[in-house]
Order: C-alpha cells, then sequence, then structure tokens
C-alpha cells in the first residue's frame, strides 16, 4: 500500500517544497535591505500588469517548455541530462544555417525546417554522451557537463572563425532575412482583434512549445515506448526481464531529451534575436532542471512551472531595473526551488508520510 | 621550438593555475572517494572566493579572508552533506543547486555590501597573499638553468600554492597509510561492511565532505585573494568542472590528480599567452584548447584509454539495514 495518497504526491510536497523555497527567498530579499512584499508586487505588475509583461513572461516560459521537457522525459528514464545548455546552443546553430542558407518562401516553412534541424542537432549532441552511457557505461551527468563546455567552444569558434559577418567585429552571425521572420503574439492575436504589446518577443515557437507538451504527455502516458522508457526507469533489471534493450532505451530517450533542448533555439534565436550570438541560450538549459524538478516530470507540471519561472525572470528583470535588487536574485531562487524539490525532497516527505500513516493508523 | 626563457614565463603560470584546480581536484578526491559526488564544486569555490576577498578587504587581513572563505564553503558542503548524506537525496541535484545558490548568492551580497556591480574593491597590501621567496633564490640566480629555475619557475608563489602541492603527498599518506583513510576509501567502496564493523558510515561521510568543503575553501580564497586581486562575478569560470575532470582523468587517486591539474593547467597558461598556435603550419585555434581538457575526459570516460572507474558506492545514499 502507498504510503501516502496520490494527491499529497503530486500537490502537497511540490506545494510545501515552493513555500519553503519561496520563504528563504523572502529572508534573502529582507537580509539584502529591500522589502519583499514591495519586490513581490513590483515583479507581479512587471511579468504579468500588462502584454508587454506577459509577452516577456511567455517568451522565458516557452524556452523553459522546450529544456524542462528534455529533461523530464530523461529523468522518466532515470537520466539525468544536465547537457540541455549545450544541447540548445547547438540546436541555434542548426538554426542559424536553416535561416541564413536556405532562401524561404514563407516564415511556416522556415519554421519547420529550423525546428528539423534544430532538433537533429541538439539531438546529435546528446547522441556521444548517451552512446557512452549505454555502451561504455560512463557517467551520463558527467559526460553532458562536459559537452556543454566543448559546445560553447564550438560555437565560440563557429562565430568567431566562420560565420561572423565579415568586417564585423561582434562574434555573431548576420541577421536572419525577413523571410525566416517569426510573427509574434502581437501579429498573431491582432487578427482576432485581440491588443497585444508590439515590444514584447513572444512568438508563434510558443504553440510549438505548449504543441510539445502535449505530445511528450501521448508519448510517455500513450505509446509502447513510452512504457518501455518508464519501466526502464522503474528498474533496469526489471525491464530488462521484460526483453527491453537499455540500450535502446537510454539512446532513443536521450536523442528525443536532446532534439527537445535544441529546438528551444526557434524560440531564443529565430523569435527573438533573429540571428546567432554567443550565449544566446543564458542558462535556460539549466533553468529546465528546476523546471522539471518542480512539474514533477509530467508535461503538465512542466507547463506550469514554466510559466511560473517566465514569470519569475520576467519579473526578476523588472526589480534589477526598478531597485538596487540584482538580477541574480532569480538565481538564488532558481536554486532554492531545486534543493527544496530535488535534493532535499525527502526533508519534505519523510515527516509527510510519517503523518500521513499515523492519521490511517488513527482511523483504523 | 621554445626555449627555456619562453618556456619558464609559460610554466610559471601552469603553476599558479593549476593550484586552485588541484585544491578543488582533491577536495573532490576526498568526497567522490567516500561515495559522495560532488557536482558543486564549482559553486563551494565561488562562494569561498567572494567571501575571502569580502573580509580581506573589510579588515585588511587576508588570513581572515581565508578563514572566512574556508567557513563559507564549509557551509555549503554542510548542505549538501545534509542534503545527499542525512536526506538521501539526490547528490547530483544537490551539486547542481550549490552551483546556482553560490552563483547568486555571491553577488546578491556584494552588491548589498559594496555597491560596486557585484564585485568587491580591489585587494591591496595585507589584503593579500604575497610572492614567498625560497631561500637561495637569490644566491642561485646565476647559476645557468637551475637559477631561473629554482628562482623564477619554483620560487616567488605565495604560500597558498606550496600548501596545494604539499596537500598532494598528504592526501596520499591520509587515504592510504592511516586508518582513517582506509575507513573513508571503504565507505566509498562498500558502505555496508563498514556499517557492520561498527563504523559510523553517516560520519565518515561527512567528515569526508567537511574536508572537501575545506579544500574548496582554500581554492577559493586563491583566486580571489591570490591569484587576482579580489572577488568578480563568476570568477570561478568553470575551473570547478575542469578539476572534476581532472579528478576523472586521475581517476580518482591523487597523484594522478597533480599531473592531470598540471596538464590541464599548462593548457590554460598556453590558452591565455597565444591566441593561435602554429606548430608547423597547423593553426590549433585557442578554442580547441579550452575544450580540450573536457575532450580528453569524455576520451578516458569512453574507457579508450584506459577505463576510468568511479568509487562503487559514490552516487548513492547509504541506507542502514533495520
Amino acid at each position: 500500500m502507498d504510503k501516502m495518497p496520490k494527491w499529497a504526491d503530486v500537490v502537497l510536497i511540490p506545494l510545501i517544497s515552493l513555500i519553503l523555497a519561496a520563504a528563504l527567498s523572502a529572508l534573502v530579499i529582507l537580509g539584502i535591505g529591500e522589502d519583499p512584499v514591495a519586490a513581490v508586487k513590483m515583479m507581479v505588475s512587471g511579468a504579468l500588469g500588462s502584454t508587454y509583461g506577459w509577452g516577456y513572461t511567455l517568451y522565458y516560459a516557452t524556452n523553459f517548455m522546450f529544456t524542462g521537457l528534455a529533461v523530464a522525459i530523461a529523468f522518466h528514464a532515470r537520466l539525468f541530462n544536465i547537457g540541455g545548455e549545450g544541447q540548445a546552443m547547438l540546436g541555434g546553430l542548426g538554426v542559424a544555417l536553416m535561416c541564413l542558407y536556405v532562401p524561404w518562401p514563407h516564415w511556416s516553412l522556415a519554421l519547420i525546417g529550423a525546428t528539423t534541424l534544430a532538433a537533429l542537432f541538439g539531438a546529435a549532441w546528446a547522441m556521444i554522451p548517451a552512446w557512452l552511457q549505454a555502451k561504455r557505461g560512463s557517467h551520463i551527468v558527467i559526460t553532458t557537463i562536459m559537452f556543454n563546455f566543448i559546445a560553447s567552444a564550438v560555437l565560440n569558434y563557429v562565430l568567431v572563425n566562420l560565420m561572423r559577418p565579415k568586417g564585423s567585429m561582434d562574434p555573431a552571425t548576420a541577421r536572419f532575412p525577413d523571410a525566416a521572420h517569426l510573427p509574434t503574439l502581437h501579429d498573431l492575436l491582432a487578427p482576432l482583434g485581440i491588443g497585444f504589446s508590439k515590444a514584447a518577443p513572444a512568438n508563434v515557437s510558443l504553440l510549438v512549445a505548449v504543441a510539445a507538451c502535449i505530445l511528450v504527455w501521448l508519448l510517455i502516458w500513450r505509446t509502447r515506448l513510452g512504457y518501455e522508457i518508464r519501466a526502464y526507469g522503474h528498474s533496469e533489471t526489471g525491464a530488462l526481464y521484460a526483453g527491453i534493450s537499455p540500450v535502446k532505451i537510454t539512446m532513443i530517450t536521450m536523442l528525443i531529451s536532446g532534439g527537445l533542448a535544441g529546438m528551444m533555439a526557434i524560440n531564443n534565436v529565430m523569435g527573438e534575436a533573429e540571428r546567432l550570438v554567443l550565449n544566446a541560450t543564458e542558462g535556460a538549459g539549466f533553468i529546465g532542471i528546476a523546471v522539471a524538478l518542480m512539474g514533477r516530470s509530467h508535461p503538465f507540471g512542466v507547463f506550469l512551472s514554466a510559466i511560473l519561472f517566465g514569470f519569475l525572470y520576467q519579473g526578476g528583470a523588472e526589480l534589477a531595473l526598478w531597485t538596487s535588487i540584482p538580477r541574480e536574485l532569480i538565481v538564488v531562487i532558481q536554486a532554492l526551488v531545486i534543493l527544496f524539490t530535488g535534493a532535499l525532497d525527502n526533508m519534505v516527505r519523510m515527516p509527510l508520510e510519517k503523518l500521513f500513516l499515523s492519521l490511517r493508523r488513527a482511523r483504523t | 621550438m621554445m626555449d627555456l626563457m619562453t618556456l619558464i614565463p609559460v610554466l610559471d603560470s601552469t603553476i599558479r593555475l593549476s593550484t586552485p584546480l588541484l585544491l578543488a581536484c582533491l577536495a573532490g578526491l576526498f568526497s567522490e572517494r567516500a561515495g559522495v559526488f560532488d557536482i558543486g564544486l564549482e559553486g563551494k569555490m565561488l562562494m569561498a572566493a567572494f567571501f575571502s576577498a569580502a573580509i580581506a578587504s573589510v579588515t585588511g587581513s587576508v588570513w581572515l579572508g581565508l578563514l572566512a572563505g574556508i567557513a563559507s564553503s564549509m557551509v555549503l558542503a554542510g548542505l549538501h552533506g545534509l542534503a545527499s548524506i542525512t536526506f538521501r537525496g539526490n547528490q547530483l541535484i544537490s551539486g547542481v543547486a550549490i552551483n546556482f545558490l553560490a552563483a547568486g548568492i555571491t553577488v546578491l551580497i556584494a552588491q548589498h555590501w559594496f555597491h560596486q556591480g557585484g564585485r568587491t574593491p580591489s585587494l591591496i597590501g595585507a589584503g593579500r597573499f604575497s610572492p614567498i621567496e625560497l631561500p637561495f633564490a637569490g644566491a642561485l640566480s646565476g647559476v645557468p638553468v637551475l637559477g631561473p629555475v629554482y628562482g623564477d619557475l619554483l620560487s616567488g608563489h605565495s604560500v597558498l600554492v606550496y600548501i596545494a602541492f604539499l596537500a598532494v603527498p598528504a592526501t596520499w599518506w591520509v587515504l592510504y597509510r592511516t586508518r582513517f583513510g582506509l575507513r573513508l576509501r571503504a565507505v566509498g567502496e562498500n558502505p555496508a561492511a563498514v556499517d557492520t564493523s561498527g563504523v559510523s558510515v553517516v560520519g565518515m561521510r561527512y567528515a569526508a565532505v567537511a574536508i572537501c568543503g575545506l579544500l574548496c575553501g582554500i581554492a577559493g580564497a586563491y583566486l580571489a585573494t591570490a591569484l587576482q586581486a579580489g572577488f568578480v562575478k563568476d570568477m570561478t569560470a568553470g575551473r570547478g568542472f575542469i578539476a572534476l575532470a581532472a579528478l576523472i582523468f586521475a581517476k580518482w587517486r591523487p597523484w594522478h590528480a597533480m599531473s592531470a591539474c598540471l596538464l590541464f593547467g599548462f593548457l590554460q597558461a598556453v590558452a591565455l599567452r597565444y591566441q593561435n598556435i602554429d606548430i608547423g603550419g597547423v593553426v590549433i585555434p585557442v578554442q580547441v584548447m579550452d575544450a580540450l581538457p573536457y575532450i580528453l575526459t569524455v576520451v578516458i570516460l569512453a574507457g579508450f584509454v584506459g577505463k576510468a572507474i568511479p568509487p562503487r558506492a559514490g552516487g548513492e545514499p547509504y541506507v542502514k539495514e533495520r
């Protein structure tokens, strides 16, 4: 019998972890001599108080949905893909190649082409660590960390030596042609008669991210492959006994994971910057870890926590703009969320399990 | 090819750049040999770098700075221990959290204390570790080869450099010649056996994590108060991960860790000094030098050049049988 009802596991524990993280964050804000209530008010009005704020919140959320899904699907196979950052960087390279060197007739075709190559590049970058894990038993966390650093060296080389336009000092590609310009939420909502900020970067790739959430949900809970991934994650020996190949599951899961991380580039590179710059990912690959942990690796949970982190990022930017609280506050909050929902999970879980057990005993 | 006079400055900066790697690498060695994976070396170094520079700048004493750095690093090590030993959480996730925590909180506090955009004021005078002249360095300066090697290369580093290199034989001795070291290694290979013999697995692991915090603290303090004069945001710049790579490269052994750190330090020194290297008409771009430690580690991990096998109980929380 389970120690706890399911709702406690799915809702109560993340909620308590989140409250603990929020309480500590408030203490941090107090510690640096600012008012946490005023800070939260400013974050809410800055991130959610206008369509401009929402446009940024949803833009960040789009990034985090992709990287969060990437981490989440790997978690289902009990693999920890910490390399979303590098995979997203390579995805950016794929997007840049597609946008710069293919004359697209329409943005929708460009989006399909760019998404495909971004996913392929991201998956390719996850393939070597996956293969090393599956075949040689080298720890995927270490190899994906190493591949993050190798990715940033590769990108640095490509941008400085190969793709930089002549005469430009900036290590970045040329601007993408207009045909590869993705419509923003303003462009999409205007025909429906809904006014939305013109300046905000949220764009059509938000819809791709939401579609990805639904597809990943279908994959994990409605397909044979998803069942095999979950079975492998539960017990490797059990999966082996059921005729599931660990090599196959490790490879496929990591390829999907890398592909999802790579696809983030259609949002930040194609949708926002419209050129590939150094450090285009801005740590979104790592935020995916926090998003997946808080979303309990469920695509709907990832969707919700991606929006929460989008809010934190936009709210944090507003705070940095109007107060003396640096943007790094968000990094602290992110760390606390990872700590409480991930590493210190048992700290919340153990007393709760005891509580529910004693409640049940009292009843019987 | 390079002669002695061009080689010595490169080797000199190799020693200086290897020092933080070596300290962090030995830190990781203690922790991982006891079965606690630590990818939070970077965060602990960064935390120590900030607190050592901040306290040194406020008090004017670099030694107080060093103590503050070590203390702050050990607090994070304690947090890692709490998450991964007491609450049996995922050690890797805890490491990730610690890295972010350090990256964020150092800038927040730096801005609150000093208002200089997340950095500390530049350290001057007694706020920094000054170079130590080894005995006879002056007298030997006239001797060819030995003079410059001893006087310019080995002499004239800060005390932390010598501590770091002395920590290598010390680590070897502790791990392989003491009862504590035997138990520490056993806890990382087969904790149940250690438990049966009446030694506390939890206690041993906390001890290892504390030593890890201590060494990371020295590494961070070295960065901010000896290698450079003050703290700047994200100043560890991935060194914790290079140290992790060196640890795997060395297959969790102290002397090999020193060789690996010297090699990776050399790569950093070369990349710092020469942008692109021309070897017989083939130009090696600087990015290759940057990526080489990681590429070499992946090759080692792949098992093509000798297999790197981590401590067997590494990453697994120990659950006592009831």
